[in-house]
C-alpha cells in the first residue's frame, strides 16, 4: 500500500474509534452534571447514587476520550502535512482555539471535580462539573468548525497558492457547521441516552424479584434515559433534514452517493434497502422497497425537483475540476491518471441506511424500555436484558455509519470545493495531495502500533465498564463513604441524607448512620479524626 | 512588535508552560518504582499529581494547535519530519493517561503492577520524544526547498539531539523528585529530598551542556544572560534542596527552566525550523506564518484565553496545594470490594 492509503486507513480508524468515546462522553457528562445538579438541589440521595454511578462510567470513559484526542490533532502534520501547510491558515484556527478555550476547560475542571469532592464547597464543586461537561460541548463545536469548513470552505481567499482567511466569523458560522453541530451533539446524547437506559433496565431485571434498595435510582435513570432519547432523536431529525439540503447544494456529488443514484432523476426516489451491488452499472435494478419522489423531497423540500445522478455529475466535476491529477511526481501511482470523482458508493448507500435506521430503532427501543416498565413494572422474560443491553450498540453504529459517510462521500477532495454561485474560489484540495512525504514504514508503524494499542485499550474500557456495571450503586460508593453522606435506604430519601445545605460532603453526615454503614464496622466515628489525617474521599 | 515575533513568544511560552508543568508529572511517573516502597506509598506519589496531570498535558496539545494555526509550514514540517519521536510520544501518552485513571480500578496487584509499568514507560518515553522533537527544531532537520524531510525516518536521531533528548529527561527526572519532596510528607518526602539532592549535578548537566552547545551554535550576545540564568538557578536549587527548602528548590528548577527555553528560542530566531541542508531551505517567523488576519484573530483569542487558563489552572494547585501522606490514602474504591 502507498502511504496516501495508510494513511487513510489510519485516519478513518483513528478517528472512527475516538468517536466512539467521544458521543458517550458529552452526553453523559451534561447528564451527570444534571444528575448532580438535583442532588444539591433537593438533598434526595438517589441523584447522589446517580451521579456517582453514572459519573464512575463516565470517568472510564473520559480518560479514553481524551488520550485519543491527542492523536486526533498530530497526526494532521504527521501524515497529512502538505494538508496542514495548505491550509493551516483557516484550519488551525478553530483546532487551536478548541484547545485553549474548551480542551483546557474541561481537563482542568475534570481534575478539579473527580478530586474535589471534600475539598470544594458543594456549589463549587457542582460548577466545575457544569464547566467540564459544557467545554466537551464547546470542544466538539470547533472541531465541527473546522470539519465544516472542509466540506464547505468559506471565510477565505486563495492567495498565493493557498486559501487566507479573511473572516474567522465566517469560518465559526458556517452553515453547514451550524447543521452539523445540533445533530452531532444530538447523536451524542443519543448514544449517552441509550446507555443509560439500557444498563438500568438490566439492573432493574436482575433484582427484578427481590428487595432492591437502588430501585428507585434505576427507575430515574430509565426516564431521564429515555427522554433524553426522544429529545435527541427529534433534534437528530430536524436537523438531519437540514443537512441533507445543505449537502444537496453544498455537495451534489455526496448526495447522489447517499442514494447511489446513478441517473439524474426527476422527481427521485429514495430506496429503502438495495439487494445487490449498488455501485453497479445499473443499479437501479437491485434497490427495493422504493419511496418516490422522497428523495426530491430531502434535497429541496420539494416531491417535484430533480436530483442530480452520479454519471452526470462526474462530467461536470471534470468539466471543473479537471479530469487527470496533474503530473507530480510525489503523487504516486495517481500521478496524470484521470480522477475518479465518485466516491466509494456502497460505504455511502449504506452509511446512509445504517446511520438512520438504528438511530430509529435505538430511540423507539428506549422508548419501549420506557413503557414496558412504567408504573413499577419489570418484564420477567429474558429477551428484556438482551433487548435493553443489546439496543446500547445501536446509536454507536448510527454516529460511525453518519461519519463514514460524511468523510468517504467527500472523496476525492480532502476539502471540498464550494459549488455555491458566491463560493470561494479556487479552496479545494484532492485527498491524494494532501498526504505527507514520509515513507510507507513509518505510516505502517503508526497504524499498526495505533490500532494495537486501540484494541487492547478498548477490551480493558469494556471490561471496567461490565465490572462497575454488575457492582452497582455499591461498587461505586462503598459502605464508608455512603454512611458518611448518611446515605441510608433509598427511602429515607431527602430528609436526612446528603444534602441539608452541609457546604461539603460530609456536611448530612452527623446523627444519620445508613444501615450499609453500621455494617462496615471500620468507619462511623472516622469523622471525628483530624481533619489532617482524614483519608480523601477521593484518590487514585 | 510583528504578530510573527508575538506568536514565536508565545509558542515558546506554550513549550515553556508544558516542560514546567508536565516536567515534574513526568519525573514523578519515573520515580515510581525508585521512591514507592509499596502500594501506598505509590498512590500518594500520583496523588500528587492526580488533579492536575491532565490539565498540564493540555500544554502541550495547544502548544501544537497554535503551531499548526500561527505557523501551518512550521507544524507540517516538524511533525512529519520528526515523525518517529512524535509517534513513540503519542503511544506513551495514550497508555499513561489511561494508567492513571484504570490503575486503582481493580482489586489486584498484578493488575496495579501492569498499570505502573505503563505508567513508568508512558513517563520516561514523552520526555525523551519531546526532547528530540525541541532540539530537532531548534538544531535543524535536512529539509528540502518545499520543507520536507530529506533521507531516512531517523533523521532526527542524532549526537546532538540525543543530548536535547537527555536533557528533557534529566530535568523531568530532577523537578519529579523535587516535586514530591514539596507535596508529600513523612518518609517519602525524606526520601525524595535526598535522592533530589544526590541526583542534581547529574541531572541538571545534559540541559546546561544542550543550551551551551545551542548558544555556541547559533546564540546572540543576549543569550548568554539567559543561559547564565540557567546555571545560576541550577546552583540555587541545589543550594536550596539541600538545605531542605524544597518550594525555593522547585522554584529554582523553574527558573532555570525558563533560562532554557529562553536561551534555545531565543538562538532560534529568527528561524523557526532550520533546514541543514541550505540555510535558503530554513522555515522563519516570516515564511511560515500565517496570514496578518488569522494572527490577528489568534492574539485576540490567545489575549483573553492565556491569562484565564492560568488564573483557573492556578487555582486548582491552590485548591490541592496540602501535601499528602500515607494516611491519606482511602482503601481502594473498586468493584470487587463488594459483593453484590
Amino acid at each position: 500500500m502507498e502511504v496516501l492509503e495508510l494513511a487513510r486507513w489510519q485516519f478513518g480508524i483513528t478517528t472512527v474509534y475516538h468517536f466512539l468515546m467521544v458521543p458517550l462522553t458529552i452526553g453523559l457528562a451534561v447528564l451527570v452534571a444534571g444528575m448532580q445538579t438535583a442532588w444539591v438541589r433537593t438533598g434526595n440521595e438517589r441523584y447522589l447514587k446517580m451521579t456517582k454511578f453514572w459519573g464512575k462510567l463516565l470517568l472510564v470513559n473520559f480518560a479514553m476520550g481524551v488520550v485519543t484526542g491527542i492523536v486526533q490533532e498530530f497526526q494532521f502534520g504527521m501524515n497529512w502535512s502538505e494538508y496542514s501547510r495548505f491550509v493551516g491558515d483557516v484550519f488551525g484556527a478553530p483546532l487551536a482555539m478548541e484547545g485553549l478555550v474548551a480542551f483546557f476547560v474541561e481537563s482542568v475542571f475534570l481534575g478539579l471535580w473527580i478530586f474535589g469532592w471534600d475539598r470544594l464547597p458543594k456549589r463549587v464543586h457542582l460548577a466545575c462539573a457544569w464547566a467540564f461537561s459544557l467545554a466537551t460541548v464547546a470542544s466538539a463545536y470547533f472541531i465541527l468548525a473546522a470539519n465544516s469548513w472542509m466540506q464547505h470552505p468559506v471565510g477565505a481567499e486563495f492567495v498565493d497558492g493557498k486559501p487566507t482567511m479573511t473572516s474567522i466569523w465566517a469560518v465559526l458560522t458556517n452553515n453547514t457547521a451550524m447543521a452539523a453541530i445540533p445533530h452531532t451533539v444530538a447523536g451524542c446524547f443519543a448514544v449517552a441516552a441509550v446507555f443509560v437506559v439500557g444498563i438500568a433496565a438490566w439492573r432493574l431485571w436482575r433484582k427484578r424479584g427481590e428487595h432492591d434498595e437502588h430501585r428507585a435510582v434505576w427507575r430515574s435513570s430509565v426516564k431521564l434515559g429515555a427522554w433524553t432519547g426522544v429529545v435527541a432523536f427529534a433534534v437528530l431529525v430536524v436537523s438531519g433534514d437540514f443537512q441533507g439540503k445543505l449537502m444537496f447544494q453544498q455537495q451534489p456529488m455526496k448526495m447522489a452517493a447517499a442514494e447511489a443514484l446513478c441517473e439524474t432523476e426527476q422527481p427521485a426516489s429514495f430506496s429503502i434497502i438495495a439487494v445487490g451491488d449498488v455501485a453497479d452499472a445499473d443499479c437501479e435494478s437491485v434497490k427495493t422497497f422504493t419511496v418516490p419522489a422522497l428523495l426530491s423531497f430531502l434535497a429541496e423540500g420539494d416531491f417535484s425537483s430533480e436530483v442530480k445522478g452520479v454519471q452526470d455529475l462526474v462530467g461536470e466535476y471534470q468539466d471543473k475540476y479537471g479530469s487527470h491529477y496533474p503530473d507530480d511526481p510525489a503523487l504516486g501511482e495517481l500521478a496524470g491518471k484521470p480522477v475518479d470523482y465518485v466516491p466509494n458508493l456502497p460505504v455511502t448507500y449504506w452509511g446512509f441506511r445504517i446511520m438512520i435506521g438504528f438511530g430509529a430503532l435505538s430511540t423507539l427501543i428506549g422508548v419501549a424500555t420506557l413503557w414496558l416498565t412504567r408504573g413499577g413494572r419489570i418484564p420477567g422474560g429474558r429477551w428484556f436484558p438482551w433487548m435493553a443491553l443489546g439496543s446500547i450498540a445501536l446509536p454507536y453504529l448510527a454516529n460511525s455509519a453518519g461519519w463514514i459517510f460524511t468523510e468517504m462521500g467527500r472523496q476525492p477532495f480532502v476539502v471540498v470545493p464550494n459549488p455555491d454561485p458566491s463560493g470561494v474560489d479556487g479552496v479545494w484540495m484532492y485527498t491524494a495531495m494532501a498526504v505527507s512525504r514520509v515513507s510507507e514504514g513509518e505510516v505502517w508503524l503508526s497504524l499498526v502500533s495505533l490500532t494495537l494499542l486501540y484494541v487492547v485499550l478498548g477490551v480493558v474500557e469494556v471490561f471496567l465498564m461490565a465490572k462497575y456495571v454488575r457492582g452497582g450503586i455499591e461498587s461505586v460508593m462503598p459502605a464508608k463513604v455512603a454512611s458518611r453522606l448518611g446515605t441510608g435506604g433509598d427511602g429515607g430519601g431527602s430528609g436526612s441524607a446528603g444534602g441539608s445545605g452541609g457546604s461539603d460532603l460530609r456536611g448530612g453526615s452527623e446523627g444519620s448512620r445508613g444501615p450499609r454503614g453500621s455494617e462496615d464496622g471500620r468507619d462511623s466515628k472516622d469523622t471525628e479524626d483530624t481533619e489532617d489525617d482524614e483519608p480523601l474521599s477521593f484518590a487514585y | 512588535m510583528e504578530l510573527e515575533v508575538v506568536w514565536f513568544v508565545v509558542i515558546a511560552f506554550l513549550w515553556l508552560g508544558y516542560l514546567f508543568l508536565e516536567g515534574f508529572d513526568f519525573g514523578v511517573g519515573m520515580l515510581l518504582p525508585v521512591l514507592g516502597r509499596d502500594d501506598t506509598e505509590r498512590r500518594v506519589m500520583i496523588n500528587t499529581i492526580g488533579p492536575v496531570w491532565d490539565g498540564n498535558e493540555v500544554w502541550i496539545i495547544v502548544a501544537g494547535g497554535a503551531t499548526f494555526a500561527a505557523f501551518p509550514a512550521w507544524y507540517a514540517g516538524l511533525f512529519s519530519a520528526a515523525y518517529l519521536p512524535l509517534l513513540f510520544v503519542l503511544l506513551a501518552l495514550i497508555g499513561r493517561g489511561v494508567a492513571f485513571e484504570y490503575r486503582g480500578k481493580v482489586e489486584s496487584d498484578r493488575w496495579r503492577r501492569a498499570w505502573d509499568k505503563v505508567i513508568v514507560i508512558g513517563s520516561t518515553v514523552p520526555p525523551i520524544g519531546i526532547g528530540f522533537i525541541i532540539a530537532s527544531t531548534v538544531l535543524g532537520l535536512p529539509l528540502d526547498a518545499d520543507g520536507n524531510r530529506v533521507g531516512s525516518a531517523f533523521a532526527a536521531f542524532r549526537w546532538d539531539t540525543l543530548l536535547g533528548a537527555l536533557a528533557v529527561t534529566g530535568f523531568s527526572l530532577l523537578h519529579g523528585a523535587v516535586f514530591i519532596a514539596l507535596k508529600t510528607d513523612g518518609d517519602i518526602r525524606r526520601r525524595a529530598r535526598r535522592l533530589a539532592t544526590a541526583i542534581l549535578p547529574v541531572a541538571i548537566l545534559p540541559v546546561a551542556a544542550f543550551a551551551v552547545l545551542v548558544q555556541v551554535r547559533h546564540g546572540s550576545d543576549w543569550t548568554y544572560a539567559s543561559l547564565a540564568v540557567t546555571v545560576a538557578a541550577a546552583l540555587v536549587a541545589w543550594w536550596r534542596i539541600g538545605a531542605g527548602r524544597e518550594g525555593q528548590a522547585f522554584a529554582a528548577l523553574g527558573v532555570a527552566i525558563t533560562g532554557t527555553v529562553v536561551t534555545l528560542f531565543g538562538a532560534l530566531f529568527p528561524d523557526v525550523l532550520p533546514s541543514t541542508l541550505d540555510a535558503a531551505n530554513s522555515l522563519t517567523v516570516h515564511n511560515a506564518s500565517s496570514g496578518d488576519y488569522t494572527l490577528t484573530v489568534m492574539t485576540w483569542v490567545a489575549a483573553f484565553g492565556t491569562p484565564a487558563v492560568l488564573v483557573y489552572q492556578g487555582w486548582t494547585y491552590w485548591v490541592f496545594r496540602k501535601r499528602i501522606k500515607t494516611s491519606h490514602i482511602p482503601a481502594p474504591h473498586t468493584a470487587q470490594q463488594v459483593s453484590s
